[in-house]
């Protein structure tokens, strides 16, 4: 039976081509992989190869010819004694089997409509009972505590990274857990944090579930790529049929006088990665029980810590098993006149802020966003419903930072309930510098908060 | 830690030949059908195909047991079929539908299947290494007895992340056959014009591993490597280096015009070395198989990639829906 040969695509972007020239003739008996054509793109020239076998019975557009479209028939190939005309006869017509063309209709937006809501739906339940005996922890002690209860409970836990089995943790906080564990399951690896952000992903493909720790969150910028490229996307890349289950935790943000290269915040850069979860706990409860469901999620987590809370102590329940979900906000403090928004460290200066305020009779309701992916933005909404005011508080830069995000999102979705613009307290736009003056005034400080406050309360 | 000069002679079962010979010849064709329907615009965006490094996987897939994993780039076809992947799946993948094996989400250069232990297609340049290196890692921490089949071409060899794993790879003695298939091109770059030390497989001589270079245009040659690397692995000697010299005829791409070789070097790799045209001449001047039989293969393999181009063809596009699905498991 005679095949038609048409016009190829030789590029993702190519509609039409010059037929620059001929390399076979009528008559000619060609193979597979022969070189029938050279046919010019926009781009370049190209060769065109024969995917059938056969004898070039007839050639249809002569070389030379331009603006030839992509499937229009060039030649007809026939076969041993099959003559030209018997084939143009039953040739079969040109393929207009094309694809749709063109962006599937847009879907809709998952995001609520711009009209004013009701108020949303807000889980408001306790993280856990009341009457629950509590203990005094440093934040350090609930993490540890809570990567060596999942990892009693699950084999496949391990936790890998600079320092963190035989040196106990560049911050301590891996305390103890080569002696209970391992060097099994407690590794120290050399200093090589792409490629061993690629081995854990690799890990957790193959079936366990790995904790990375990176000894600061600024040295795993070298391990970015595996972390999204390799952990977010593989999920969606595989249509479902396997991801990557597993933690990235260390510290992150400014610690003290270390300077530029130590001291970023990376809330913003990771919460914008669908894939991942994003979790920057203040609170010694709140990072174990989050560090809890990191480690149970089977998702990529990205778990932010902060080396200068890693030694303030708070009340933690105790309990047999202890998590908080994540995509729950925790209400730290009820108030009336405006609501201030933060998470991590951040929450220092926005509950420092709170009792300032408090002294001049401005009532502040405090909310910790706990995890940044997903974001609990119903009891923003909510509390903005009541205030009508917003502050956002963050260490990190102001152009495109998580304050900006919650921001826009208030506006879309809470318009007609603010009095005011939405102001976004945010790290200044600058590298950290290392002097101890500059630096102080580099990051968010209370006062900062505090005036924000007024200036959306009109006072 | 030689290189080892691989045995032309080998104990060969005409069985095995003809299985070679069926799978490089399936492999082959399904990308000429490939870049067929990427001429006809069904497929879309970089397309890489696998022809003339057939030899390769099927070499190697035949040292492999069931359960041992493999990873591999964008240029994964081949690989794909090698391991037993369902050919209609691939091919509805290429052209983006609901029938392929990530459901059109993942394209040619993002398909896996977990039942074939085929953990990837990944589009980076070289970040299949630690992946491969961290599969090998969970065998080993499982206790299974298992090996990873890690692929990288020669220009992801240049990666410096390559060296980061080899070196964990190495002390932490993981199952995995780091295989470099070296084609000589990286895009438009020869080997020669982006190292002044050819010989890739020696750099991991500097993290202690052993390795050797092997004749890729060779499926025995390859075949008996793969044998070595994989005893070597399941003893617990750690990682192994397979440095296989081949060579890709199509452009790097669809997209590529290949100005940067002659058409000549092309012909002689194809008329001299072609490896499917040596199993070929194996299987007829040994006796083991007559033209028509290798007629009634040419014919049964022609049918099966037929019928996937069918199939990609028929199968619809995803739903709308399948756009915010497989986000979070
Ligand atoms: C990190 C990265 N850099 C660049 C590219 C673009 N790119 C895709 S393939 C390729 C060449 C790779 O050559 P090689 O590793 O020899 O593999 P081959 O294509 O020959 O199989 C390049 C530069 C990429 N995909 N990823
Ligand atoms: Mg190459």
């Amino acid at each position: 039976m005679a095949t038609e040969i048409l016009m190829p695509a030789l590029s993702p972007t190519m509609e039409e081509g010059t037929l620059a020239k001929w390399l076979v003739k009528e008559g000619d008996t060609v193979s597979s992989g022969d070189v029938l054509a050279e046919i010019e793109t926009d781009k370049a020239t190209m060769e065109f190869e024969a995917v059938d076998e056969g004898i070039v019975g007839k050639i249809l557009i002569a070389e030379g010819t331009e603006g030839v479209k992509v499937n229009t028939p060039i030649a007809i190939l026939v076969e041993e004694g099959e003559s030209v005309e018997d084939a143009v006869a039953s040739a079969p017509a040109a393929s207009t089997e094309a694809p749709a063309a063109g962006a599937p209709a847009a879907p809709t937006a998952p995001a609520a409509a711009a009209a004013a809501p009701a108020a949303p739906e807000v889980d408001e339940s306790p993280d856990y009972p009341e009457g629950t005996e509590m203990v005094t922890q440093t934040v350090r002690e609930a993490i540890r505590d809570a990567m060596a209860e999942e990892m009693r409970a699950d084999g496949t836990v391990f936790l890998m990274g600079e320092e963190v089995a035989e040196y106990q943790g560049a911050y301590k906080v891996s305390q103890g857990l080569l002696d209970e564990f391992g060097s099994k399951r407690v590794i120290d690896t050399p200093i090589t944090e792409h490629g061993f952000a690629g081995i854990a992903t690799g890990a957790a493909f193959g079936g366990l579930r790995p904790i990375v720790e990176f000894m600061t969150f600024n040295f795993a910028m070298q391990a970015i790529d595996h972390i999204i490229n390799s952990a977010a996307k593989t999920l969606y890349m595989s249509g479902g049929q396997m991801g990557a289950p597993m933690v990235f935790r260390g510290p992150n943000g400014a610690a003290a006088r270390v300077a530029a290269q130590h001291s970023q915040d990376y809330a913003a850069w990771y919460m914008q990665i669908p894939g991942l979860k994003v979790v920057m706990p203040y609170s010694a409860a709140d990072a174990k029980g989050l560090m809890k469901t990191a480690i149970r999620d089977n998702n990529p987590v990205i778990f932010l810590e902060n080396e200068i809370l890693y030694g303030k102590s708070f009340e933690v329940p105790k309990m047999d098993d202890f998590t908080v979900p994540f995509g729950k906000a925790k209400i730290w403090r009820k108030g009336s006149d405006v609501t201030i928004v933060s998470f991590g460290i951040g929450m220092t200066y926005a509950l420092q802020a709170a009792d300032k305020l408090a002294e001049e009779g401005i009532s502040a309701e405090v909310i910790d966003l706990r995890t940044l992916r997903p974001m609990d933005l119903p009891t923003v909404i909510k509390s903005v419903m009541k205030t009508n005011r917003l502050v956002t508080v963050e260490e990190g830069w102001p152009q495109g930072s998580v304050g900006s995000y919650i921001a826009s999102e208030v506006m879309q979705q809470a318009f007609d309930y603010l009095d005011a613009p939405v102001i976004t307290c945010t790290g200044k736009d600058v590298p950290m510098p290392y002097a101890a003056n500059l630096e102080k005034h580099a990051l968010i400080t209370t006062d900062e908060v505090v005036a924000a406050c007024k200036k959306v309360t009109y006072r | 830690m030689a290189a080892r000069k691989s045995t032309q002679k080998s104990n060969v079962s005409a069985e095995d030949l003809t299985k070679f010979y069926r799978e490089m010849l399936l492999i082959r064709r399904f990308e000429e059908k490939a870049g067929q329907l990427y001429g006809m615009g069904l497929i879309g965006g970089f397309c890489h195909l696998y022809i003339g490094q057939e030899a390769v996987v099927v070499g190697l897939e035949a040292a492999c047991e069931e359960g041992d994993k493999r990873v591999t780039s964008y240029r994964d076809h081949g690989h794909m079929l090698a391991c037993g992947m369902d050919p209609d799946g691939v091919m509805a993948e290429l052209t983006g539908r609901e029938g392929g094996y990530s459901k059109g989400k993942g394209g040619s250069m993002h398909m896996f299947s977990k039942e074939k232990h085929f953990y990837g297609g990944h589009g980076i340049v070289g970040a299949q290494v630690p992946l491969g290196a961290g599969l090998a890692f969970a065998d080993k921490y499982q206790g299974n007895g298992r090996v990873t089949f890690t692929y990288f071409g020669d220009g992801a060899a240049n990666q410096g992340q390559v060296y980061e794993t080899y070196n964990m790879a190495q002390l932490w003695e993981l199952p995995v056959v780091f295989v470099i298939e070296n084609n000589q091109y990286a895009m438009g770059t020869s080997v020669q014009r982006s190292t002044k030390s050819p010989a890739i497989w020696k750099r991991g001589e500097a993290y202690g591993i052993a390795g050797e270079e092997v004749d890729g245009m060779n499926v025995l040659a390859v075949k008996e490597a793969g044998d070595r690397a994989v005893a070597h692995c399941r003893a617990g000697k750690g990682p192994y280096i397979l440095e296989v010299k081949t060579y890709r005829y199509r452009g790097h791409s669809m997209s590529d015009p290949a100005k940067y070789r002659t058409r000549e070097e092309v012909q002689k790799m194809r008329e001299e070395r072609d490896p499917i045209e040596q199993v070929r001449e194996m299987l007829l001047t040994g006796g083991h198989a007559t033209e028509e039989d290798l007629k009634a293969i040419d014919k049964e393999i022609k049918d099966i990639v037929n019928k996937s181009a069918d199939f990609a063809k028929a199968s619809p596009e995803p739903a709308l829906e399948e756009l915010w699905t497989d986000i979070y498991a």
